[in-house]
Formats: structure tokens, C-alpha cells, sequence
């Protein structure tokens, strides 16, 4: 047996190679397939190999942003840790994190394990191993027409849930659906949240999912509210609620940095938006959970500089480009708030695709509050990927005008060329990984 | 003839808390926009649960789509607002019904989860059947010159026991996957699974409802042209795509 592994330890890792170096790719998802292929025990026989404890991350936005979070907090605390930190969260790609950090006898040195799960994928993936926690980050309408409704998704999770009986939880406890998943599926959990009115806006818009008490259908009523469902929200009827929460963001400012306090200990970090503070509270619940001190945490925080498009900066000569993965209704409108929340002067890419990673379905275009744009001086925003006429299209009836350019490297170049001091740039999944190495190369 | 801006459009969204899936925002945007446009006057009111529906202010009524769930929560409101909702569909009242709002129309919808009533609004049913059907989706509707472009995501197999479909597919699985049609019309109802959302990227169908409404309170009327050209780009380019030879644009 052992001879098998360190033969697929070995597949694995020329396949990798080959894939980066000849195809330009990222090789994960095909070294994952490779090792399972020749050895199919291989992610239980090397995840049972993790000394203290295995972290599943998963949830509808923030997944990798979290995942990676993590990773660095614990590697900051001296920890050996291995992490799918490219973000290949199906089985393949969890598989790949474990084998090509295996060594050449097919053994792993790792205090920890941090990876990230599609949440489709977690029924597979909980079949090789059990997590010790799952840092849950929220639950959002995304990719219809591949999780079907936010319900399947939620059914999928509580039996993974329930098939780890020693499963810790840590979930957004701000999130009226995690919280009832984390409830219904009798876990053991921690929760953290934001604990205070930051935005001020108003919840009767904004709602589309979990908007009504997912016990007894009552509509749920707020004290304060952030964005997507998220909040102290109470039912009036049968008494659900916010549960009591255990890292309780305060004292949030959001601006150049964000700043925050949880549990008298004071955080910063470049990281943009409010649902970067969730991002942070969710990595930092996760190790302290854990029994970590979490004691080089801040500085870990500081040092946190994510190569992976999620909030990426570029600068192209004098332009300062800042890229970002978009791909649903509440993190593009988080994406906006970010925007409108930087007062300098700026042009917008939207890239959007609809590959099959990508959701074939971009209705929810349609629920991005595109609107919120109309401020913007004229002639600023170009769309473009394979459906740029179905977002130009969603602009116009926002009473937004934009231009056409079906190829995202001659739209960025344009602005570039034009001197542009600032860009964003929004992409969906598949233009993400290509976007990047774009502007890399033109970095 | 009238002069279109002392003409009023008002739609009714009916529980767009439950019934919102798939962008039914940008169905209404469409309908408000277009009729904005041309110097008509618009309004969308929401009705939610336990609201008081009165017909008689609607030109347009819009049911959107929901999960099951949502859709069994909404089953039992309808009830109380059967009888109304009846005279306004028999009186021409201009409905749009999309994905579960389709269902809804109909008599029954039987899920393994147990049969919903319909509003029993017309002489169709929707039974449940093994896989989803999703995709892209193209459809030849005698509503529109142009092909009619959409995608759908259905559990539910729509019969339509003799009324008239929405149109025939061209790509696609349409109302139960073998029939070969897609949606369905009634009067001035018209029920589909198109979502995407359907009226952007199918002008001519948002402006048949609008003229069907339009006429259904001021008599004739006739719609000023617009400039469409993004949108039969948009259109234009999902035909293309999926399917092969000419159709007319």
C-alpha cells in the first residue's frame, strides 16, 4: 500500500509540473485526479496523517479569501500547515493540497490542514475524511443552475454535518440561514458576527433569501442590519434569533484600512469592506476555536497580501488596477460598495462569462444593484467576456451607458492607455485566472 | 388617437419576497423602462403576504418564480385572492407568470414533497419528474418576429391538456422535455419557463404585453419604435450560439 502512494505521491507531482510549465495552468485539479486514480485511499490514508486538526472552509462567499486567512494565522503561530490555497475546492483539488505536500515516501508533516470545499463537493470529500471544525462563512443565492436552490445546498450540509458527529462549527452567527443549518444539524458551534449598526441600510430591499424564519415562516424582524440577509435578526412569532455570539466584531471603520476590535484585541488591514471584516472574524474564530492564542494574529493580518485576484492590486506604469472575483449578487454589490466608497476618480471592467465553472445561468445580473452606479461620470465602465452584451444590456436598463469590448485585454489596455489613475476590474470565475496573468504581464 | 404620455401603466409584482428567483427585477425594469421611453407613465406596486390585491388598479400582473418551499407559502395566499384574480384574467388582465409563478396557474403541481392547488386559472398541471431540465433556450412564438431567447431550470413537467403554448423549441427542453413546446398563452396570460430574465432580450414580447394592456384600457394604440440594438445583439447572440441556420432578425 505504501508503495502505491508514494507512486501516486510521485504521478501527482509530474503531472503538476507538466501542467504548469507546459499547458500554463494551474495543475491542481489534474494531480488530484491523477493520485486518486492510482491510489484511491490516498486523502484518507494522508489526512489521517495531519497532527492536530483539519479546518473544511466552506459557505458561498469568502471561501478561499477565509481559507487563506487561516493558513496564514497558523503559519504565523509556527504551525506546519498545508492549505488548497489556489481555491481547487473539489475533491480533486482538495487531494492535490494533501499529495503534493506528501514527501517522496509518501508522508505528510503538517500540524494542520486548511481547505477549502465547494459545498457541492462536501458529501465526496467527508466520504475520504472528517474535519475536526468547519468554518462556515454564509450562505447566498449563487450558481442556481449548478446547487439548484439555497435549500439543496443546505440539506447537503447538514448531512455532512451530521456524518461527523465530533464536528466543531464556526459560522457567521449574523446569517439567519447558517445559523438555523448550524441548529438543525445539532453541531457543536461557535459563532462570531459584527455587533453593531455599520452601514445603516435598510433590510426591506435588500433581502432576497432568508428573509423569512426558516423554523416557523414567520417573517424575521431586525435590530440593526448589514447587507444580504445578514444581522440581529428575531422572529416575531416563534422566537429564532440571533444566537449569542462569541467573537463580536465592534468598533468597525471602514475606509483606506478597515479597523476593528474583537474581544478587546484591536485589528487592522488593507482589506476593503465590510464583508472583509466577516472574512477576518471568520479565520480568527476558527483558531481561537481551535485552542490557538492566536497571539501573532495582528501581525499576520498586516503581513496578509492574497496573490489571487481576490482584491488583488496591480500597478500598470501609473495606474493602479484592483482586481476582484464577482460571480453573485452579494459580492458584486459588495464589490460596488467598496467602489463608490473610494472617492477618486475611476474606470470599471466587468468581465463576464458563462462557462460551466461559471454558471451557465447570469440572471442574477439582474439582482446586482447596478443602479447604485448611475453616479459615476460618464463613459467609465466597459463590459466585456463571453456575455458582454447581456451585461451592457442589465446597464442600459439601470440607466447606465456603457461600452462593448468582447476581449477583456484590449478593455483594460484602453483605460490603461488613456491613463487612467484607477481601475477595477470584476470578473467572474473563469476570467479570473487569465485576467490575472494579464495583468501580471503587463505589471 | 391618445396621446401616449396621459396614458398609465401600473404593474402589480405580486409577493416579490417569496416569488423572486432568477431576476424578476429585470422583467419589471424592462416593462417600467419601456413604457418610460415612450412618454408613458409607470408604477409597479408590491403586494405581500397578507396584503389586499385590487385587480382593478393592474394593468399588468407579474408572478415570479420561487423554490418549492416559497411556492408552497405562497400556494395558500392565493386562495383568498382565486376569485379576483379569475374575473381579471376572463376580463384580458395581463399576466406574466415565469418558472414557479407558471406552475401556480394551473390546477395542480405534484411534488414528492406532496400536490399543490393551483390557482386553477387554466386547464394545465405540472407533475415532478426525475432530473432538472436547464439550459439555454430558444423558442419560436408566434408573439414575436425575432426567436425568443431564455434559460430555464424546471424540476416541474408542465401539461398543457390542449391550450395553446407560448412556442415551439428550437433549442431547448420546453414544458415537459418531448412535447416540443414551451410556455403557455391564454388571453392575455402569458405563463413560461423562460427566465434569464425574459423581457431584455426579448423586447417584442415585453412590448406585446405593454400594447395588450395599453389597449385593454384606452383602446387602440399603437407603441412607438425604440432603439433595440443591444438588445437584438443580446438576442442575437444566444441564437447564434445554439443554433444553426438562419433565423430572422
Amino acid at each position: 500500500m505504501r508503495l502505491r502512494r508514494r507512486f501516486a505521491v510521485l504521478a501527482a507531482k509530474i503531472t503538476e509540473k507538466v501542467c504548469v510549465h507546459i499547458f500554463h495552468r494551474q495543475g491542481a485539479t489534474w494531480a488530484g485526479k491523477v493520485a486518486l486514480l492510482i491510489c484511491p485511499s490516498i486523502l484518507h490514508e494522508l489526512a489521517g496523517q495531519v497532527g492536530k486538526a483539519i479546518f473544511a472552509v466552506c459557505g458561498t462567499n469568502g471561501k478561499t479569501t477565509v481559507n487563506n486567512l487561516l493558513w496564514a494565522a497558523l503559519l504565523a503561530e509556527g504551525e506546519k500547515v498545508i492549505c488548497n490555497r489556489t481555491g481547487s475546492n473539489m475533491l480533486n483539488g482538495v487531494a492535490a493540497a494533501f499529495v503534493l505536500s506528501a514527501d517522496a515516501k509518501g508522508n505528510l508533516d503538517a500540524d494542520y490542514a486548511c481547505i477549502e470545499i465547494d459545498e457541492a463537493s462536501t458529501s465526496e470529500v467527508f466520504a475520504h475524511f472528517k474535519p475536526d471544525y468547519m468554518v462556515l462563512t454564509n450562505l447566498f443565492r449563487d450558481q442556481l443552475d449548478r446547487y439548484g436552490e439555497i435549500d439543496a445546498i443546505m440539506d447537503i450540509l447538514k448531512s455532512v454535518m451530521q456524518s461527523a458527529p465530533h464536528i466543531k462549527v464556526i459560522f457567521n452567527g449574523d446569517d439567519p440561514l447558517s445559523a438555523f443549518l448550524v441548529m438543525d444539524s445539532g453541531s457543536d458551534s461557535a459563532a462570531y458576527g459584527i455587533s453593531e449598526c455599520v452601514i445603516g441600510s435598510n433590510p426591506s430591499r435588500e433581502i432576497r433569501e432568508g428573509r423569512f424564519c426558516r423554523v416557523c415562516g414567520t417573517q424575521l424582524t431586525y435590530g440593526f442590519y448589514h447587507y444580504g440577509q445578514l444581522g440581529d435578526y428575531i422572529c416575531p412569532k416563534c422566537g429564532f434569533q440571533r444566537p449569542a455570539i462569541q467573537f463580536d466584531g465592534r468598533n468597525i471603520e471602514l475606509g483606506e484600512e478597515i479597523k476593528f476590535t474583537v474581544g478587546g484585541r484591536c485589528f487592522s488591514s488593507d482589506l476593503k469592506g465590510l464583508y472583509s471584516v466577516y472574512n477576518i472574524l471568520a479565520a480568527y474564530a476558527g483558531i481561537r476555536t481551535a485552542g490557538l492564542k492566536a497571539k501573532h494574529f495582528r501581525q499576520a493580518l498586516l503581513d496578509f497580501q492574497p496573490k489571487n485576484g481576490r482584491m488583488e492590486e496591480f500597478w500598470i506604469g501609473d495606474t493602479k488596477v484592483w482586481l476582484n472575483l464577482a460571480k453573485n449578487p452579494t459580492g458584486f454589490n459588495q464589490n460596488i460598495d467598496v467602489m463608490l466608497r473610494d472617492g477618486s476618480s475611476k474606470k470599471l471592467v466587468i468581465v463576464i462569462n458563462d462557462n460551466d465553472q461559471d454558471g451557465t445561468d447570469i440572471s442574477w445580473l439582474w439582482d446586482v444593484d447596478f443602479e447604485r452606479l448611475r453616479g459615476l461620470k460618464e463613459d467609465c465602465i466597459t463590459v466585456s467576456g463571453i456575455r458582454c452584451q447581456d451585461l451592457g444590456l442589465r446597464l442600459k436598463y439601470a440607466g447606465i451607458r456603457s461600452e462593448l469590448e468582447p476581449d477583456a485585454e484590449k478593455a483594460i489596455k484602453s483605460y490603461i492607455d488613456k491613463g487612467s489613475r484607477s481601475l477595477y476590474v470584476l470578473v467572474n470565475y473563469t476570467a479570473l485566472f487569465d485576467i490575472r496573468n494579464i495583468l501580471k504581464r503587463m505589471g | 388617437m391618445r396621446r401616449t404620455s396621459d396614458m398609465k401603466i401600473t404593474i402589480g409584482h405580486l409577493y416579490p419576497d417569496l416569488l423572486n428567483l432568477y431576476g424578476d427585477r429585470g422583467n419589471i425594469a424592462c416593462m417600467m423602462r419601456r413604457c418610460l421611453w415612450r412618454g408613458i407613465q409607470a408604477e409597479t406596486i408590491e403586494f405581500h403576504m397578507g396584503d389586499c390585491v385590487d385587480f382593478k388598479e393592474l394593468d399588468i400582473v407579474l408572478l415570479g418564480g420561487g423554490s418549492d418551499r416559497e411556492q408552497r407559502i405562497v400556494c395558500g395566499e392565493l386562495k383568498k385572492i382565486q376569485g379576483q384574480f379569475q374575473d381579471y384574467v376572463e376580463d384580458n388582465g395581463v399576466v406574466i407568470a415565469v418558472c414557479g409563478g407558471y406552475q401556480l396557474l394551473g390546477k395542480y403541481y405534484r411534488t414528492d414533497a406532496g400536490t399543490m392547488e393551483g390557482l386553477n386559472l387554466l386547464d394545465i398541471c405540472t407533475e415532478q419528474e426525475e432530473g432538472r431540465l436547464i439550459g439555454n433556450i430558444i423558442l419560436k412564438s408566434g408573439l414575436s418576429k425575432t426567436p425568443v431567447v431564455g434559460f430555464e431550470n424546471h424540476g416541474g413537467r408542465t401539461y398543457l391538456n390542449g391550450c395553446r403554448p407560448f412556442g415551439k423549441v428550437l433549442f431547448g427542453a420546453g414544458n415537459d422535455g418531448r412535447s416540443g413546446y414551451e410556455g403557455v398563452v391564454y388571453k392575455n396570460v402569458l405563463g413560461t419557463y423562460l427566465h434569464g430574465p425574459l423581457l431584455p432580450k426579448n423586447p417584442e414580447i415585453c412590448d406585446y404585453l405593454l400594447e395588450k394592456a395599453l389597449e385593454r384600457k384606452y383602446g387602440e394604440v399603437s407603441l412607438r419604435k425604440l432603439d433595440d440594438r443591444l438588445e437584438r445583439a443580446a438576442n442575437e447572440f444566444i441564437c447564434r450560439r445554439f443554433v444553426k441556420g438562419n433565423l430572422s432578425h
